[in-house]
C-alpha cells in the first residue's frame, strides 16, 4: 500500500520535502495557508554558509556546505529558479568591521577553507557600484545565492507534477489523517507538538526589496554581506534590483516593519551602495525565522508517524536540498525516535 | 567571610552582571553566562517577547538567574518611563536598568532625558539603576533623586575601550553612597580587574563575551578579573614610587 504522507508548512522546506517524497512515490498532502511572513517567502535567497559562519558554528557550516554543494543539480531539476553563482563578497566599512572580518578569515583558514582577503580597490574593480567607504573585504565565490520566491513557485509546480495535494489551510498532527506527519512549519512549528514548544521560536526579521531604474547604477552582479559600524547587511541582486535584509529581533509573532528596522537597512545599504539612493523601494515586509537554541535544524522522529524538519533559522533555503533527503532517508528507513 | 553586593537590599554573590545582545545563538550565550557566574543579567525590553516560553528569558529562568530589564533605544525620558512600565506589567519586577541614549551613533547617555526618567520612575515605586556618563555630578544627581545604583560608562557601548578616564570614576565612587556599576566599554578582563581596582562594586557589560571568539572563556576570564580587581581592592594597594625600593630588608633595618 502506498505511504500517505502529510506535510505542515509550504515554505521552502516543507515543499522541498513534499516534492521529494511524492517523487519516491508516496502520496503526499501539503496543508499550507499561504502566510506572507513564512521566512522563506521574505527572505533574501543567499546560500552562504561559509561567509554566515562564525567560531563555536562549525557543525553548521559543515552541514549548510554539504547542502550547498547539492544546490546546482537540485536548481536545475526545478528548472529556471534564479541561482546567482557570481559569488559572494563580505565587505568592510572601518577598521573595526575589518577586524571582525579578518577574525572570521583567519577562522575559516584554520578550518582549511579558502577565504581571500581583498583591498577596495579591488573590491570596486569587481563592484563599481561598492562605494568609497569599503575598506576591503573577502572574496567567497563558493557562496551562492537564489530566486526564493521564483524557487518557491517552481517547486510548488514539482510537487503539483507529482501529484502533491495542497490543502489551502493550517492543521496540526491529531487532525489530519496520514500515515507519517513532517513538521515544517518554520517559526509556527513549536505550537505543532510539545517536544518543539520549548526549542522552536519565532526570531523576526524585516528586509526592502529595491528596483533599479533607468539611470541608475544597475545592481551588483555577486551578493554584497557588509558589516557597516558592527551592524550586518547583506544586498542580494535579483534580475531587476536588489533584496536588503535583514534585521533580526527576538520579539515574538510581531508582524510590524518598524521605522528604525527600514532607516537601518538603507542606511547602511547606501554606504555600501550609494547609487541605490536613485532605485525604486518597492517592498518592505518583516518575515520569521524559525530559531532553534544552537541554530542547527531538527529533523528526525518526534514520535512513532510524527517527524520534525523546521528550526532552520537563516538557512532554510540553504538546507532546503539535504533536508528533504535527510527527510527520505527517515521515511525509508521508518525508524521510530 | 561572603563579600556580597548589595543593591537595595538585595544581596548578590556574583559581582559581573551581565547583558545578554551580540551572542551567536542561545546555546552560546547559556555556556556564557553560566561560566560567567552571573547572578543578575540585563535584557532589552523594547520589542521583546515576553509570553513566548523560548529564547533569552526563559533561559535566564531555568539558570536561576535574576532578569534586569532595560530600556536600551530608548531616546527621550517619555519613551524611556513608558519601557519601563511595560516591563514591570510583563516581567512583575520593578527593577530597571534606565538606559536614555542621545544618539545612535555614540549610544552615549542624554543626561537631561536620563535625570528625568529617574526621578519619575524613582517616584513610581521602582529600583532605578541609571546607565550613565562617567560625570561625577550627574551620578551624584542621579543618587539623590534615588537611584540604587550609579552606572557610569568606562566608553562607549560596544566600544571595548576600555576605561577612558579612571579619575572620573575613582571620584564617582569616592563620593557615592549607593554601589557603582561600571557599565560599558569593557573590552578585555584587565578592564573588569581595574573597574574594580578603582573601586566600583560591579562591572556590567555584554559585547566583550558574546562577540569573543570564544565567548564562554571570554566569560571565565572577566569572572577572574572582576574576582581579582575586587579583591586587589580590597587588600589595599602599595603608593606607586617614582624609584626603586628593594622588597628584601635593607641592612640598617631592625627586624
Amino acid at each position: 500500500m502506498v505511504q500517505r504522507v502529510t506535510v505542515l508548512g509550504g515554505g521552502v522546506i516543507g515543499l522541498s520535502t513534499a516534492w521529494r517524497v511524492a517523487a519516491s512515490g508516496r502520496a503526499v498532502t501539503v496543508f499550507d495557508d499561504g502566510c506572507r511572513t513564512a521566512g522563506s517567502w521574505v527572505a533574501g535567497g543567499m546560500l552562504a554558509p561559509v561567509t554566515e559562519s562564525w567560531p563555536g558554528e562549525e557543525e553548521l557550516l559543515d552541514l549548510g556546505s554539504r547542502s550547498l554543494a547539492r544546490w546546482p543539480a537540485f536548481a536545475a531539476e526545478l528548472g529556471d529558479v534564479g541561482l546567482r553563482t557570481e559569488g559572494t563578497l563580505a565587505v568592510a566599512l572601518d577598521s573595526a568591521d575589518l577586524g571582525v572580518l579578518d577574525q572570521l578569515a583567519g577562522h575559516l583558514r584554520g578550518l582549511g577553507r579558502e577565504a581571500d582577503r581583498v583591498t577596495g580597490r579591488e573590491l570596486r574593480a569587481l563592484e563599481p557600484g561598492l562605494g568609497p567607504r569599503v575598506r576591503g573585504g573577502l572574496s567567497v565565490p563558493g557562496d551562492l545565492a537564489v530566486d526564493n520566491r521564483r524557487l518557491l513557485s517552481a517547486l510548488r509546480k514539482a510537487c503539483a507534477a507529482h501529484d502533491v495535494r495542497f490543502e489551502p489551510r493550517r492543521a496540526t498532527p491529531s487532525t489530519v489523517d496520514a500515515d507519517v506527519v513532517v513538521i515544517a512549519a518554520g517559526a509556527w512549528s513549536g505550537a505543532l507538538h510539545p517536544a518543539l514548544a520549548p526549542v522552536i521560536r519565532p526570531v523576526k526579521g524585516e528586509i526592502v526589496r529595491l528596483a533599479g531604474r533607468r539611470g541608475a547604477l544597475p545592481p551588483p552582479t555577486r551578493t554584497i554581506r557588509a558589516h557597516v559600524e558592527g551592524r550586518a547587511v547583506y544586498l542580494v541582486p535579483k534580475d531587476d534590483g536588489l533584496v536588503v535584509g535583514a534585521t533580526q529581533y527576538e520579539s515574538g509573532f510581531d508582524e510590524a516593519v518598524t521605522v528604525g528596522g527600514v532607516r537601518d537597512l538603507l542606511g547602511d545599504a547606501e554606504a555600501v551602495l550609494p547609487g541605490i539612493a536613485e532605485y525604486e523601494l518597492v517592498e518592505s515586509a518583516a518575515g520569521f525565522r524559525a530559531g532553534s537554541p544552537d541554530n542547527l535544524p531538527v529533523i528526525g522522529w518526534l514520535e512513532p508517524g510524527v517527524l520534525a524538519a523546521t528550526g532552520h533559522h537563516r538557512n532554510g533555503l540553504l538546507l532546503a536540498p539535504i533536508t528533504a533527503e535527510k527527510v527520505l532517508t527517515l521515511l525509508r528507513e521508518g525508524g521510530t525516535p | 567571610m561572603d563579600d556580597l553586593l548589595v543593591i537595595a537590599g538585595r544581596e548578590f554573590g556574583s559581582r559581573l552582571v551581565m547583558g545578554t545582545g551580540g551572542a551567536a545563538n542561545l546555546a552560546v550565550l547559556e555556556r556564557a553566562l553560566v561560566a560567567s557566574g552571573t547572578e543578575l543579567t540585563t535584557v532589552a525590553m523594547r520589542r521583546m517577547d515576553v509570553g513566548g516560553g523560548t529564547g533569552v528569558l526563559e533561559l535566564l529562568r531555568r539558570l536561576g538567574i535574576e532578569t534586569l530589564p532595560n530600556t536600551a533605544g530608548c531616546r527621550g525620558a517619555a519613551e524611556a518611563v513608558l519601557t519601563a512600565r511595560l516591563a514591570r506589567e510583563a516581567l512583575g519586577t520593578s527593577w530597571v536598568k534606565l538606559e536614555v541614549v542621545a544618539d545612535e551613533k555614540t549610544l552615549l547617555p542624554d543626561p537631561f532625558e536620563l535625570l528625568a526618567a529617574a526621578e519619575t520612575l524613582v517616584d513610581d515605586g521602582f529600583t532605578v539603576l541609571p546607565y550613565t556618563n562617567d560625570d561625577p555630578v550627574l551620578a551624584r544627581r542621579l543618587e539623590d533623586v534615588g537611584c540604587a545604583t550609579v552606572m557610569p560608562l568606562g566608553s562607549p557601548i560596544g566600544t571595548g575601550l576600555g576605561i577612558r578616564n579612571p579619575h572620573n570614576i575613582e571620584l564617582i565612587v569616592s563620593r557615592a553612597t549607593v554601589p557603582v556599576i561600571l557599565d560599558a566599554g569593557v573590552g578585555t578582563a584587565s578592564d573588569a580587574a581595574l573597574a574594580m581596582e578603582l573601586g566600583c562594586s560591579a562591572v556590567l557589560l555584554a559585547t566583550a563575551v558574546t562577540r569573543a571568539q570564544d565567548p564562554e572563556r571570554m566569560a571565565a576570564a572577566m569572572r577572574a578579573g572582576v574576582e581579582g580587581g575586587r579583591l586587589a581592592r580590597l587588600a589595599g594597594r602599595i603608593p606607586q614610587r617614582f624609584w626603586a625600593q628593594a622588597s628584601s630588608p635593607a641592612p640598617d633595618t631592625d627586624l
